[in-house]
């Protein structure tokens, strides 16, 4: 594959990109005492820090390299990750779950397990994570990879280890603080960064009707630009997904699982100053992340429209005879981009890639810190020995995502890994969490045995697909296949098993005293949150437009 | 952190600032290079000067961050 290429100023942008992160690591570690600051960044960011961290953390290689790649592969159906796959669930999480979680003083959700069921939950959950937090770590550090070898022809172990040192760096400095800080700076170049490509993108082919109707006219059966006008055939659209496996698999299980029960980004909720901001924190980050498919998805509509035609010159790169579809959105910079703005281009990616990486480290140290270390190992470690411990983590876990940034190299797409993650760990812990906090009834061996079930049938899922066990078509109900369909599908009936184990072992078995569960489920904790102020200052009031701007969305392109 | 030190640290607006100033700064006397020596092999939409404006948008983002931070 050959390089693309930089200029002495592009490079002079990129460097200063990585002298700044660093830069803001070696500043806030002399602000970084306690485990507290380290885990927590204090618990003092505004709502507005906290929102654009929470989105920032989810910001990684998957939401621009990923998206755009699989908006080339599927078309406008991408979208639905950004809407029905996430802004029901945000609000959701600042509305209804947000203050269990806040008010209970935890460090991580584990934690919150913990405190609602019993240590064996926690510690069970805390492991699933930790693995989970490594493998989506590793494909930050793949994308990453894949951008330097594309733009500078780096070898890919070269590229793997300068993106892994940087963050491992900035993260052990200061812990969330820096993290925090960086993820936000990355926000700003992102948009800076990758928006101009859809701009010029815009300009080149007149408008997005124009983009819209060569679509429709190249693919005239199968549609790339609805979002569910055709879904009620998976013949008819692009990701072969009907709106039942779109509306329960992604719509409900796999966003809910994510947005609600993901260490990774509730973790930048608890770093709010208090319960109002941290309710504020998901609300405010769903109006960004209805923004995003400005980017990415317009991008990718924006490489398919190109590639069609023969004049453009425009095409993907090819790994081994393979379509490389991660390589929409940097060829598309190469086509763009003069000097200087390409170094701001590839930043942006970098930063993108670093903020998702920092943010699964960061989560990582803390859950290891806390849940199993501290919960298993040494239940007497002393603040300064946490604080260590969080360090030497946050290194040994950057170490281990090398490991898997190679098993991410093996997948055809990045999206396609992610997905079968989630739907291994999200699905069925979201099943646990929706039951723990809003039924009273629901039992320790309850949680445990319905979280180990439905983790395992949903992996045993994966493998039986994966060597052809059983026909694809037993998961998805459907014989028009595909990957995405495939993982939605997996993702509810690993949902559906846990919630089933949960329920029947519950109520064989012996349950906790309503006073130990004050606080931690509704309906025996009191409503008294925000009181004392008007309405259009309250979380829901801002909900409430969110979810209208995003009915508003999906009712344009039907 | 107690809230000595939390006054001691610069807000995160005042560095999104500084960098979308000099990173934007950079792009602007790029772009001022690029009109008086066009490349040999432009870019698509090369002569719509994207580095001008994109970078001007950047410096102006990020000198109001950097005043609203102050």
């Amino acid at each position: 594959m050959e390089a693309i290429g930089l200029s002495v100023i592009d490079w002079l942008i990129i460097l200063i990109y990585f002298a700044f992160v660093i830069g803001i690591g070696f500043y806030l570690r002399r602000y970084t005492k306690s485990h507290e600051d380290f885990f927590l960044a204090g618990r003092k960011n505004s709502s507005w820090v906290a929102g654009l961290a929470f989105l920032s953390a989810n910001l990684g290689a998957l939401e621009l390299l990923g998206m755009t790649g699989n908006t080339f592969k599927y078309g406008m159906y991408v979208a639905h990750f950004y809407w029905i796959g996430a802004i029901p669930a945000m609000v959701f999480l600042g509305v209804y779950m947000m203050p269990f979680y806040y008010s209970s003083k935890i460090h991580s959700i584990p934690g919150y397990l913990k405190l609602r069921f019993d240590e064996k939950t926690r510690v069970l959950n805390g492991i699933a994570f930790a693995i989970m937090t490594l493998l989506v770590s590793g494909i930050n550090l793949y994308a990453m990879a894949l951008v330097l070898h594309t733009f500078l022809g780096w070898n890919w172990d070269v590229s793997m280890w300068i993106s892994a040192i940087t963050v491992a760096v900035y993260v052990g400095l200061s812990g969330l603080m820096s993290a925090i800080f960086t993820e936000i700076i990355q926000f700003f170049l992102i948009w800076f960064g990758l928006f101009l490509v859809s701009v010029l993108g815009l300009i080149e082919i007149g408008s997005v009707n124009e983009i819209l109707a060569r679509l429709n006219q190249f693919s005239p059966d199968i549609s790339l630009t609805t979002l569910w006008s055709s879904s009620a055939d998976p013949m008819k659209n692009g990701m072969h997904v009907h709106w039942a496996g779109i509306v329960l698999g992604l719509g409900f299980v796999l966003s809910f699982g994510y947005w609600t029960t993901d260490f990774l980004v509730v973790q930048r909720a608890f770093s709010a100053k208090d319960l109002r901001s941290a309710r504020m924190t998901p609300i405010l980050a769903s109006f960004f992340k209805m923004a995003l498919p400005f980017i990415v998805i317009l991008a990718g509509l924006i490489a398919i429209v190109l590639s069609i035609d023969p004049k453009s010159g425009f095409h993907l790169l090819q790994d081994g005879g393979q379509i490389n579809y991660d390589s929409a959105l940097p060829m598309l910079i190469a086509r763009y981009y003069p000097p200087g703005l390409v170094g701001l281009g590839v930043t942006a990616l970098l930063a993108g890639f670093m903020a998702g990486q920092a943010g699964n480290i960061s989560a990582f140290n803390t859950v290891w810190t806390y849940d199993i270390y501290k919960a298993v190992l040494n239940r007497n470690a002393s603040d300064s020995h946490l604080l260590w411990m969080g360090r030497v983590s946050t290194i040994v876990g950057v170490a281990i995502s090398l490991i898997t940034a190679y098993w991410a190299k093996s997948f055809p797409s990045i999206m396609d890994y992610m997905q079968a993650i989630f739907s291994w760990v999200n699905a069925p812990l979201f099943a646990t969490m929706l039951l723990g906090m809003f039924l009273w009834w629901i039992t320790p061996n309850g949680a445990f045995w319905g979280l180990i079930t439905g983790m395992l049938s949903s992996f045993l899922m994966y493998l039986a697909v994966k060597f052809e066990w059983i026909p694809q078509s037993l998961i998805t109900l459907s014989s028009v296949q595909s990957d995405m369909a495939a993982n939605f599908w997996r993702a509810w009936w690993a949902w559906l098993i846990c919630a089933v184990v949960t329920v029947a072992v519950s109520l064989l078995t012996k349950k906790k005293p309503k006073e130990e569960l004050v606080g931690l489920v509704k309906g025996l904790t009191p409503q008294t949150l925000d009181a004392n102020i008007p309405f259009v200052k309250k979380p829901e009031f801002y909900a409430l437009i969110s979810l209208a701007v995003f009915v508003l969305l999906n009712i344009w392109f039907w | 952190m107690d809230e000595q030190q939390q006054q001691q640290v610069k807000p995160i607006w005042y560095f999104v600032g500084l960098i979308l100033m000099i990173m934007g700064g950079i792009i602007f006397c790029t772009g001022i290079y690029l009109y008086f020596h066009p490349s040999m092999n432009p870019t698509v939409l090369a002569e719509t000067h994207p580095n001008l404006w994109w970078g001007s948008i950047m410096i102006l983002f990020g000198f109001i961050m950097y005043r609203v931070s102050k």
